[in-house]
């Protein structure tokens, strides 16, 4: 049997497991050997990839921004091979209860003394973009607002989607006065109920940005940047109007996949360095990160 | 809600209502009018509505883009082809109605599953198997019309059936009334249990069949309330049940083909049963069996009528299948040569029912009624076999094998 090409993801939910294994079938299908390793969090898979555990990995945004920091140390270069039609163009928004005094963007200073729901420390959507959407606004935590933490399964960084539904628990029951999620969450929560219609309003929005994506570091071995190009091939070929493909992309959460880009991950970027999360060599400098 | 705009693009305005409201449907059915690729604008006022349009197009596939109209956001949704992608491959299912031409398939395919007959079944549907899925197997003209003459001929036991109407047998002619409850339940149960698998079995698409074998066993599910009920309306227990009797039952439980146990069960089992209903409707020594007879009998007409109708058209696909009818009862007839038959103390309870009384004339005379009913089955069988086409010898022949036990 040839060497598989071995991809890390993180388990982050047990869905995890039928969604790879259906991969795996479908790049066998096509005479391409896959395999899979998960890992429980995202900063162990990053370092993985470096030790030639995995020649690809299923990143998200803070572990590709980690993961390209690494790379560049190394004097090797981090490649996004593809995403999801789902991972271009996301925002976060902050939603209140519709009887706040915050009315949009423009009053923003209303939210003085008030306490704001931010997910997991290592939520890209949930907490590291936010802090930076504030802070480019002037606000700061402890000073301008008390920011509460819904932190939900720490290293899988928000794929879990527990401590925005926790944080949107609390703002309806009156404990918060805000919350942030990614706006496709805003209206899962609507329809979970979680969120009724017409109680909560958006009143702001980050700008847009990207999220997971395939990680390849090319120059670490030219077996695997070989086959990282018959994968990809292969990745983009899936289409929803196959009936044997299409469960494993509604269960990845996409209808298509598109090539990698990197232009979206730049308001993560400068939050991870404003933030002081990882430093420019990949290295992790947030003291309360347990993973 | 819809309206052309200058620049041509449909726009919808969805106001104040958010899409955590339900807005998103006015977009859908906005999409709907246009093709893939095709695009259509949004405006709105609701807080954050670009937010969640934005969110709402990523999850279904459509792209976005946001310009400025006179001071006013406007996103311009391209619609993108998933949704048409999940038809691609779907499969037809024939057609509701069965006037049409086509509306029931020769053949219904185990990835139609559980879908309404003529729904379009998304490919990647799981296959669920359904032993029946031929219509020649299982079909029968009448049976929609069947099905309407049985729901609105389903009867209400407490209200159909006058419990409390006074009465009183002697103790020897109530023990024979149990006997004979006694034994009609346990045919009842067989001839419950019979649809009651083949329902099971039976494929969603042939509709008409599926609904008729339900309200079928229902049908048999309140005849064995009712006999229950007067086998204990003074106090009695359920008799004797005999090894002849309930192995002659089990072979219309082991026939495993839905024509050969419908002709077993319905056109010779059910059709004798309706004489012997008759017969207790006519002589059954108290109001409340012979109001219950006159009742099941109507139910068991329109079992028997089923299981002619579908024999009558599977023998016009198959005029073959007659040997294999005829060999079915001789089959059942040899499996049974070994068997008592007939439970010696129905045929006695029979014979007491039409008597009335303890005097030798009286008894004499229920023992010619008894003699008469025999004869009636089996000229009963005799009609309806040659309805479905047997020579009358043959006919004679098959009816004349059937089982001892009557059903």
């Amino acid at each position: 049997m040839a060497r598989p090409f071995m991809m890390g993801a993180v388990a982050y939910a047990p869905k995890v497991v039928t969604i790879w294994e259906g991969f795996k079938e479908y790049f066998r299908r096509h005479d391409f050997e896959f395999d899979y390793i998960l890992y429980s969090n995202y900063e162990r898979q990053v370092e993985a990839q470096f030790d030639g555990g995995i020649d690809l990995a299923w990143n998200s945004p803070l572990a590709w921004v980690r993961a390209d920091r690494m790379a560049r140390t190394r004097n090797l270069e981090a490649h996004a091979l593809a995403m999801r039609d789902s991972d271009r163009d996301l925002t976060s928004v902050l939603v209140v209860r519709s009887n706040s005094s915050v009315e949009g963007e423009s009053n923003l200073t209303a939210l003085s003394g008030q306490v704001i729901g931010f997910g997991a420390v290592d939520s890209p959507q949930a907490n590291l973009i936010p802090r930076d959407y504030l802070r480019r606004r002037g606000l700061f935590p402890n000073r301008d607002y008390t920011a509460r933490r819904f932190d939900e399964l720490s290293g899988k960084h928000g794929d879990h989607i527990g401590g925005e539904r926790d944080a949107a628990v609390a703002l309806m029951k009156g404990e918060i006065d805000a919350a942030w999620m990614i706006d496709s969450n805003y209206l899962a929560f609507s329809r979970e109920g979680i969120l009724p219609a017409g109680v909560t309003r958006i009143v702001a929005r980050s700008g847009n940005y990207d999220h997971c994506n395939f990680t390849v570091i090319s120059g670490l071995s030219s077996v695997t940047d070989e086959m990282a190009v018959h994968f990809t091939e292969l990745l983009l070929a899936m289409r929803w109007q196959d009936s044997q493909v299409r469960p494993l992309l509604e269960l990845e959460g996409l209808k298509e996949w598109f090539p990698g880009r990197t232009s979206g991950y730049e308001l993560l970027v400068r939050s991870v360095d404003d933030e002081k999360f990882y430093d420019a060599e990949g290295n992790i400098l947030v003291a309360d990160y347990r993973y | 809600m819809m309206r052309k705009e200058i620049f041509l693009l449909p726009i919808i305005d969805i106001e104040n209502l958010g899409l955590d409201a339900g807005a998103h449907l006015l977009i859908k059915y906005g999409l709907r009018e246009i093709q893939p690729g095709g695009q259509l604008s949004v405006v709105g006022n609701c807080p954050g509505w670009e937010a969640q349009l934005s969110a709402w197009c990523r999850s279904q596939g459509h792209g976005i883009s946001l310009s400025q109209q006179d001071g006013r956001p406007v996103v311009t949704v391209t619609r993108g082809n998933a949704d048409a992608g999940r038809w691609h491959d779907a499969e037809h299912t024939g057609l509701s109605d069965l006037g049409m031409n086509g509306a029931v398939m020769d053949k219904a395919l185990s990835s139609w599953g559980l879908a309404a007959r003529g729904a379009m079944v998304e490919a990647g549907s799981p296959d669920i198997y359904f032993r029946l899925d031929r219509k020649d197997e299982v079909w029968a003209e009448t049976a929609s019309a069947l099905y309407a003459q049985a729901v609105a001929a389903q009867w209400n036991p407490d209200v159909a059936i006058d419990w409390n109407e006074p009465f009183n047998l002697p103790d020897a002619v109530e023990d024979a009334v149990a006997q004979l409850m006694t034994y009609l339940i346990e045919n009842e149960v067989a001839a419950l249990v019979v649809p009651a698998r083949f329902l099971g079995q039976l494929h969603p698409h042939f509709r008409e069949i599926q609904s008729l074998l339900a309200i079928q066993v229902a049908d048999e599910a309140r005849h064995i309330e009712v006999f229950t009920r007067r086998l204990k309306l003074k106090g009695r227990e359920p008799a004797l049940s005999t090894a002849g009797g309930q192995a002659s039952l089990k072979t219309l439980l082991d026939e495993p083909d839905f024509s050969i146990a419908g002709f077993l069960l319905s056109v010779l089992g059910e059709g004798t049963f309706v004489s012997l209903l008759n017969f207790l409707h006519a002589h059954a020594p108290d109001p409340v069996t012979r109001q219950i007879a006159h009742l099941a009998a109507r139910d068991e007409a329109r079992h028997v009528a089923f299981g002619m109708s579908h024999l009558l058209w599977r023998l016009q696909q198959e005029p073959q299948f007659r040997t294999r009818l005829a060999n079915s009862v001789q089959s059942r007839n040899d499996a049974l040569a070994s068997t008592a038959g007939l439970n010696e103390e129905v045929f006695d309870t029979l014979i007491l029912i039409a008597a009335g009384k303890f005097t030798p004339q009286a008894i004499a005379a229920g023992y010619v009624r008894v003699q008469q009913l025999i004869v009636d089955m089996a000229e009963g069988r005799r009609i309806r076999l040659e309805r479905l086409g047997f020579e009358k010898e043959e006919a004679i022949h098959l009816a004349a094998l059937h089982t001892r036990n009557f059903m």
